[in-house]
C-alpha cells in the first residue's frame, strides 16, 4: 500500500487534492445548470410533481411583455454600465499623482466598492426621493420641477444604472491605478522628447500598456450589469408597474413571486440569461485560452 | 509617470490641484457622508424635513441604542459573520488544493477542469438559483446558517481556484523539482514547500472572500428566511420596509452594515487591492 503511493502519488495527488473542491463545485455550481435548462422544459410549482411542457414556457416568453422589458432593459444596463470604465480611468488619471496624503484620497475613492449594493441601494432611494431627497433640492436649486426618479417608468432604470455605476467606477478606478503604476516610464518620457502630451499621449502610448486593466474592467463590467439584481431588488422592487425590471430580477420574481412558484418558467428566462452570458463567457476563455498557449 | 507629476506644474496649477482633491471627494462621497450624518440626526429632524442642513442634535448613542433594542440588527450582523467565516475558511482551504493540483501537476483535462472552474464562476446566479435551493431542501438544511455557507463555499472555490492556480504558478518550479530530487512526498510539498510561499495570496483571497460573502444579498434571500437566520444585508431589506421613513434609523442601519467590510478593507488594504487587480498588469 504505501509502496503503491510512493511510485504512483504524481499520479494520484491531483485527484486527492482537487476531489473536495470540484466535488462541492460540481454538485453546487455545474449539475444545477443542467438541471436548470431541463427544468426549463417543464411546469413545477417547487412542490408537486413536475409536468413535462416541452419548449411550452419558451413559447410564452415570446408573447410576455414583461420579459421584453426586461430584455430591454438588461441591454440599457449594459450600454451604460460600459461607462463605468472611461470615467474609472478619468477618476485614475486625477488621482495618479504623488502628493501628500494620495493614498488615502485612493482608499476613500475606493469606498462605495466595498460596501453592500443593499446599502448603495438604500443611500440613493434616499438621494433620489422626491420630497427631501438631494437630487431634487438640486433641481429645485436650477428652478426645475422635482422629479420622482424612481416611480418614473421612463426614468426608473437609468436612475438605478447611475446608482450601480458609483461603485462600478470605483473598481475601474482601482485596476486602472494598478495598471498606470506599471506604465513603462522610459518610453512616456520617449514620447514627451517627441512632443507627444496630453490626449494623443493617452491615446497612443499609455492606453495600449493599459490592455490588461480595460480587459478586466470591461469583463467585470459587463458580468456586473448581467448579474443586477441587488439594486433592482432594493430600489424600487421591479417597478413601477414592472418597469424597472431585468431578466435576473423578473426569473426571481417568477419563480418565488406571491402570485405563486413557477419554477419552469423561471428557469427558462434564467437559460436565456445564460445564453447571453456564454457570449462573454466563450469569449473569456478563449482569451485566457490563447494566453495559456503563449507560455 | 502618467499624467505629468504635477510637482512639476506652475504653481497655480498645483494649488489648484490641492483643492480639486477634497473637494472632488466630498462630491464622490456625498450619498454616504449624508448618510452618515443623517444616521446621528434627532427624530424632530426627520419630521422637520432636515435632511440635509446641519443636525440640531447629535443622537448617536440613542440612534445606535435604538436599533440594537427594537431590532433584531445584533442578530442579523451575528448571522453574518456566522455564514461569513466559515465560507472564507472553506472556499480558501479547497482552493489551496485545486490551485495547487491545477498549477503543478500535468494530465489530461488538466486545462479542461480549470476552464471549468473559470466559467462556472462567471454563471449568473439565478441560473443555479431553482436546483440549489431545491437541493437544499432536500437536505434538510433550507434556512440554515449551514445551508447558505455550503453554498458560498462551493460557488468561491470557482473564483479562489482561477486565483490560486495562476498564484501557484507564477511561482518557482524549481522549488518542487528539488523537493521531489530529495524525496519529499507530494503532500508535504504542498504543505511544506508551497504552502508557507502562498501566504499573500491567501490574505488577499481572505479579505475579498470576507467582502464578497458578507455583501451577499441574492442568495441570503434564496436560502433564508426570518431573522434566526437572515444576514444583515436580507435582514436591512426587512427592516427598511418596518421603518418606513424612519431614515435616521434606516440610516445608522446602513452605516452598520457597511461598517465590517470597510474596517476588513482599511487592514488589509495591500492586500485586498492586489487581489481584485489580480491580472490587471501583464
Amino acid at each position: 500500500m504505501r509502496d503503491y503511493w510512493r511510485i504512483n502519488q504524481q499520479r494520484l495527488a491531483p485527484v486527492l487534492f482537487l476531489m473536495p473542491g470540484l466535488l462541492m463545485f460540481v454538485v453546487y455550481v455545474v449539475i444545477p445548470i443542467f438541471q436548470s435548462v431541463s427544468i426549463s422544459f417543464y411546469a413545477w410549482d417547487g412542490l408537486g410533481e413536475k409536468e413535462y411542457v416541452g419548449i411550452a414556457n419558451y413559447v410564452e416568453l415570446m408573447d410576455d411583455e414583461a420579459f421584453y422589458t426586461s430584455l430591454k432593459n438588461n441591454v440599457i444596463w449594459l450600454v451604460l454600465y460600459m461607462l463605468a470604465i472611461p470615467a474609472g480611468l478619468f477618476v485614475a488619471l486625477f488621482l495618479n499623482q504623488n502628493v501628500k496624503g494620495i493614498r488615502i484620497y485612493k482608499s476613500l475613492f475606493f469606498f462605495p466598492f466595498v460596501i453592500s449594493q443593499v446599502v448603495v441601494g438604500l443611500v440613493f432611494s434616499w438621494f433620489y426621493d422626491p420630497s427631501y431627497g438631494l437630487f431634487n433640492k438640486v433641481l429645485d436649486f436650477f428652478g426645475a420641477d422635482p422629479m420622482a426618479i424612481l416611480a418614473d417608468e421612463d426614468w426608473v432604470t437609468y436612475g438605478i444604472i447611475i446608482a450601480g455605476l458609483w461603485p462600478q467606477t470605483a473598481y475601474c478606478m482601482i485596476l486602472y491605478l494598478t495598471g498606470l503604476n506599471a506604465v513603462d516610464s522610459e518610453q512616456i518620457e520617449a514620447a514627451r522628447l517627441d512632443n507627444a502630451k496630453g490626449l494623443k499621449l493617452l491615446w497612443y502610448i499609455i492606453l495600449p500598456q493599459l490592455r490588461p486593466a480595460t480587459f478586466i474592467a470591461m469583463v467585470v463590467t459587463i458580468i456586473g450589469a448581467l448579474r443586477s439584481f441587488d439594486l433592482v431588488s432594493i430600489m424600487t422592487n421591479g417597478g413601477p408597474w414592472g418597469s424597472s425590471r431585468v431578466l435576473a430580477f423578473y426569473m426571481y420574481e417568477q419563480a418565488f413571486s406571491e402570485y405563486g412558484f413557477r419554477m419552469g418558467y423561471g428557469a427558462a428566462i434564467a437559460v436565456v440569461l445564460l445564453a447571453i452570458m456564454m457570449i462573454y463567457i466563450v469569449g473569456f476563455l478563449y482569451k485566457m485560452y490563447r494566453d495559456e498557449r503563449g507560455y | 509617470m502618467f499624467p505629468r507629476p504635477i510637482e512639476k506644474a506652475t504653481p497655480p496649477a498645483r494649488a489648484l490641484y490641492k483643492i480639486a482633491l477634497p473637494i472632488a471627494l466630498i462630491i464622490w462621497l456625498l450619498p454616504l457622508l449624508a448618510v452618515a450624518l443623517t444616521s446621528l440626526r434627532s427624530q424632530a429632524d426627520i419630521l422637520n424635513g432636515n435632511y440635509w442642513g446641519w443636525p440640531t442634535s447629535f443622537n448617536m448613542l440613542e440612534n445606535y441604542t435604538a436599533i440594537f433594542e427594537n431590532t433584531p440588527i445584533g442578530q442579523y450582523i451575528f448571522n453574518s459573520f456566522r455564514v461569513t467565516i466559515p465560507t472564507v475558511i472553506g472556499a480558501v482551504a479547497l482552493s489551496c488544493m485545486t490551485g495547487f493540483a491545477l498549477a503543478v501537476y500535468k494530465f489530461k483535462g488538466n486545462l479542461l477542469l480549470f476552464f471549468l472552474f473559470v466559467a462556472g464562476n462567471f454563471v449568473p446566479f439565478q441560473i443555479l438559483m431553482v436546483p440549489v435551493r431545491d437541493f437544499t431542501v432536500n437536505l434538510g438544511i433550507y434556512n440554515t446558517i449551514s445551508g447558505l455557507a455550503l453554498f458560498h463555499i462551493a460557488f468561491q472555490t470557482g473564483f479562489c481556484t482561477l486565483f490560486m492556480r495562476n498564484f501557484i504558478k507564477a511561482l518557482p518550479f524549481e522549488l518542487i523539482e528539488a523537493a521531489r530530487v530529495e524525496g519529499v512526498s507530494e503532500i508535504r510539498i504542498f504543505w511544506y514547500v508551497v504552502l508557507p510561499l502562498m501566504k499573500p495570496a491567501i490574505a488577499a483571497l481572505s479579505v475579498l472572500i470576507f467582502t464578497f460573502i458578507w455583501n451577499d444579498y441574492f442568495w441570503a434571500t434564496v436560502l433564508t428566511q426570518g431573522a434566526d437566520t437572515q444576514p444583515i444585508t436580507a435582514g436591512l431589506k426587512s427592516l427598511n420596509g418596518q421603518w418606513l421613513s424612519s431614515w435616521h434609523l434606516i440610516s445608522a442601519g446602513s452605516i452598520l452594515a457597511a461598517m465590517p467590510p470597510v474596517i476588513m478593507f482599511f487592514l488589509m488594504q495591500r492586500h485586498f487591492i492586489a487581489g481584485l487587480t489580480l491580472g490587471a498588469v501583464k
